[in-house]
Formats: structure tokens, sequence, C-alpha cells
């Protein structure tokens, strides 16, 4: 941000623009830079899942549209999507109709203000960095119920509720398991954390006490998953039961923006395991072997396309868990394992 | 407590299997045609839209006695003892002039049977199958080309199909 802030410097009677106000014009162009970026990313995610699920099914997925791939698919959808009638359901509550998507969508971009990129790239250092994220990321569960309640359809409740429940459930373990990486650096703030796993691969907490930390890992991408409402843990919008759960009712720019949420999220939890566990936007080697030449933020997000093309090979290779089971897995499964998690990684850091 | 661990166990390995058998298949020969623009090579004899030679034609009505969903519509009259003979290429001297035969493809079921009885094997299927229409009554394949010489003309098919059709 500091590097945006001088580069505005440059700009033709900026100083001339009062203190107060001078202050706020590099965080507004960071966060549109971000969202920019963000939303450009989803675009490519979307066409990415709609290539892979198609290779995993030995099909070829889009080829037509813009020539190479169909990599165009996703613009013409979403210029599809915009042109289609905005349909507001006669019996729904339509206020919280209309506001539903945006609460969803503003939970998911909110939260990178604090990812850091690279070196300098990151909008905010907050010293709560991670509590931002996960009480930022809860926020889309409320855009959920609202949408899910909003719409007036039993199915669409049901699914506002399962995604209530589930995302509720699974914030627990992964916010234990979180603490695997917190307590060795003794820090919640992103930058920091990152700062700690430089100097190699050696260094990266997913290898750090092993296999403790890897565990925490493997446990917060689980739990992550759930909370994107992914396929294993699809089960709020589960299409063969609830048609397709709280966005049953959404058309058009409507139900894009749930989709941009979704993909958004999946980016999030993706590089909040990436800044956690994989070294953020730090290189493979120690910078005295072989110097880092990819800039940090490609470097960033080249390990979070690697976790979001696993969430993807996940979806297309597992089937939906059950309510029941979706609950045993997150209260007596992950819960307790990360419990036993945060003691070791608390032992070993105290008497080590 | 053992069942515990084990169903975890039992949990990570299934889904280690199938993230190795969608991994296989993310580089498996992909099946899909790209049918505009590939296509696949029907196979010889292959039954789609009929096809009748109309100048080997002897307008007996055998493939319409013979159709199952009377598809074939054929409409003859003598011709007269003045008028020069006429031959299919087999040698059959051609004694009745069609100056009707309507295939509706909308009706024809693809059983070929109308083929088999075909005395001079005038009357085929072609692999030919792209042949969509936006109006059902263009599916009426009018083979005839000859105008019958006596006024006394039936009633011409296609009034009768757009009656039954629609």
């Amino acid at each position: 941000m500091q590097s945006i802030a001088e580069l505005l410097g440059l700009l033709p009677g900026y100083s001339s623009i009062p203190e107060t106000y001078r202050a706020l014009i590099p965080v507004v162009v960071s966060c549109v830079v971000i969202f920019a970026c963000m939303a450009l990313a989803v675009l490519f995610a979307v066409w990415l899942e709609r290539k892979v699920s198609a290779h995993i099914q030995d099909r070829l997925g889009p080829m037509y549209v813009g020539g190479w791939h169909g990599w165009a698919q996703t613009l013409a959808d979403a210029v599809k999507l915009l042109l289609k009638e905005d349909i507001v359901p006669a019996s729904a509550d339509k206020l919280l109709f209309k506001v539903a998507p945006f609460v969803v969508f503003l939970g998911a971009f909110a939260a990178f203000v604090v990812i850091p990129f690279g070196a300098s790239s990151f909008v905010a250092d907050l010293n709560i960095g991670l509590l931002y994220v996960f009480a930022v990321g809860s926020l889309s569960v409320i855009g959920i119920i609202m949408a899910g309640w909003a719409s007036n359809n039993k199915y669409s409740l049901y699914g506002g509720m399962r995604a209530a429940a589930q995302i509720i459930s699974y914030e627990i373990p992964s916010a234990i398991a979180i603490m695997t990486v917190v307590i060795p650096v003794g820090s919640l703030s992103l930058v920091e954390i990152v700062n700690a796993q430089q100097g190699g691969i050696q260094n990266w907490f997913i290898f750090r006490y092993p296999p403790l930390v890897f565990l925490g890992f493997i446990i917060y991408f689980i739990a992550s998953l759930a909370e994107v409402n992914r396929t294993p843990f699809d089960i709020p919008e589960a299409e063969s039961e609830l048609v397709a759960g709280y966005h049953t009712e959404y058309s058009g720019m409507r139900f894009a923006f749930f989709f941009l949420a979704e993909y958004a999220n999946m980016f999030l939890v993706a590089s909040v395991a990436t800044a956690l566990f994989l070294g953020g936007w730090t290189w493979f080697v120690p910078e005295s072997v072989v110097p880092q030449f990819i800039p940090g933020p490609v470097l960033f997000f080249g390990k979070v396309l690697a976790l979001v093309f696993v969430q993807m090979w996940l979806r297309w290779s597992l089937p939906r868990l059950r309510v029941d089971q979706l609950m045993y897995l997150s209260w007596k499964v992950l819960l307790p394992a990360s419990l036993a998690l945060v003691l070791g990684v608390g032992w070993v850091t105290v008497y080590w | 407590m053992w069942n515990y661990f084990r169903d975890i166990g039992l949990g990570i390995v299934t889904v280690l299997t199938s993230m190795g058998v969608a991994w296989r298949h993310l580089f498996t020969r992909s099946v899909t045609l790209q049918y505009p623009t590939e296509k696949w090579t029907m196979p010889e004899r292959s039954r789609m839209r009929l096809f009748n030679k109309i100048e080997d034609c002897i307008g007996c009505g055998q493939c319409a006695r013979a159709c199952p969903t009377d598809c074939i519509t054929i409409q003859t009259e003598k011709r007269g003892k003045d008028e020069p003979e006429v031959f299919a290429s087999d040698g059959t001297q051609i004694k009745l002039r069609t100056y009707v035969f309507d295939i509706d493809m909308a009706l024809c079921c693809y059983c070929s049977l109308c083929t088999f009885p075909c005395p001079t094997h005038c009357l085929v299927m072609t692999p030919e199958y792209e042949y969509s229409v936006y109006d059902k009554l263009d599916h009426i394949y009018r083979f005839a080309k000859e105008k019958p010489l006596s006024g006394k003309a039936q009633k011409p098919h296609s009034e009768k199909t757009e009656s039954h059709g629609q």
C-alpha cells in the first residue's frame, strides 16, 4: 500500500487534496485493485473448474467461445447473467432478498484486505489479521441465512439453516487448527506469519514439527472446504435434495453474485492456507542458493491456484456427505484431532 | 474406540483412492466428439433418410403396403398405348406413370421394410442423417417428377398430410 501511495503522489494536484481525504485514497485504490484482481481470478477459476471437471469425466468442457479451449466462456456467461431478468418472488422479503447476495459477497471480499500477496503488497497489516479473516469470513453465513429466509421457500430455508449449522461447526476445528501456526509464531498478523517462514521450503510451517503442523494443514483444508460449501460438504446447496439450496429463487446478476462469492471464498481459504502453511509469497529455496526470480504476488497466486485445483479435484472425486456424517466429521473427528494437535504443538514449542 | 480409528483410516484411504481415480482420468483421452466439425463415419447400409430414384420406380406400391407407419403415398395412372415405352435401368418396363411419390420422413420409423420388396431396387435408405427442419411439413419428400395426363387426378398428398399431420 505504501508503493501505491507513492505512485499516487506522482499525480498532479494530489498534494492539494486535504490530508484527511488523502489518507483514504490509497486504501480505496488498493481495494479496487484487489477487487479487480480477485474478479479476474474468479472468472479464471470458473473456467478452470469447468475444464477440470470435464477432463476428470473424460469430456472436453467448453471449447468454442473465444477460440482457444473456450477461454471466454465465463465472460459470455457473465454477460448472459447481466442481461437476464432480475426476478424477486412476490412473497419474498424484498429488502433482505435484495441485500443478501451483497452481504455474502462482502464477506468473501473484505477478508482479502489482510492477505499478504507479496512482501509489501497488502492493504493492511492488522495485528489481529487472522481473527479479522475469520470474523469477516463468517459474515457470509449471515448473508446465506438472509437469502434462505427472504426467499420464503422451504428449500431455500433448509439450505440456509444447513449452511449455518455447517459453517458454525467447521469454524471451530479450522480456527483451532490454525493455532498450530499461531503458537510457534506468537502473532495473529498474517504478515508476521509469512515473515517467519522465510528461508526456503524447510521453513514453511507445513513442515514444522512433522507431522503435527502438516496434520493441522489437513484439518484446516478439510474444514475450509466445508466453510465454502464445496462438494464433499455442499449440503446447503445439494442439488439432488434442495433444488439449489439458499439461492434457488435467485436469478440473473444476484445469482452471479452468489456464484462469484463462492469462488472468491475458495480463493480466500486457499490464500489463508497458503499464507499460514505454504510460506505465502516466499521462495522455495534459500535466497543465498537461488535468488527469488518470480515476483512474490505471482508465486503466492501460483500456490493459491494449486490449492484451488485440489479443491476442484476433491469436488469431482467425492460424493456428498449426509448431514449427520457432516456433523460427525466436524465434532467427533476434526475437533478432537485439532485439540490434540494444539496440545502437541504447544508442548513441543514450550519444552523442545 | 477401535472402530473409530478404523473408520478414520478407511475414510482417508478411500478419499485417496478416489482422488487417484480422478487423477488418472484427468489425463485420459477425452471421448468427446466435436460434432459439427468432427463426425462419425456412418456404417455402410445405415438406415437414415429414404431416397427413391424415381426414374427406376415402376409405381408398384409394394413399399407403401409394407410400410408400418403409412408414410409413403403413391398415386399412379396407366401410361397410354400411344406413348413411348419407358424402361427402368434393370430393363423392367414402367407401365404406370407415378405422379405422386411422397415420403413423410416425420412418420418414418426407419425399419427399412419398404426397401426389401422394391423390385427395381430404386427405394434405398441413405446414410444422410442431418435433415432437421423448422416445419414438420418440410419432412415430406416429394420424389415424383411427372404430371398426370388424365384430368381425373386425385387429391394431392400434401392436403391429406396437413389435415392429419398437425
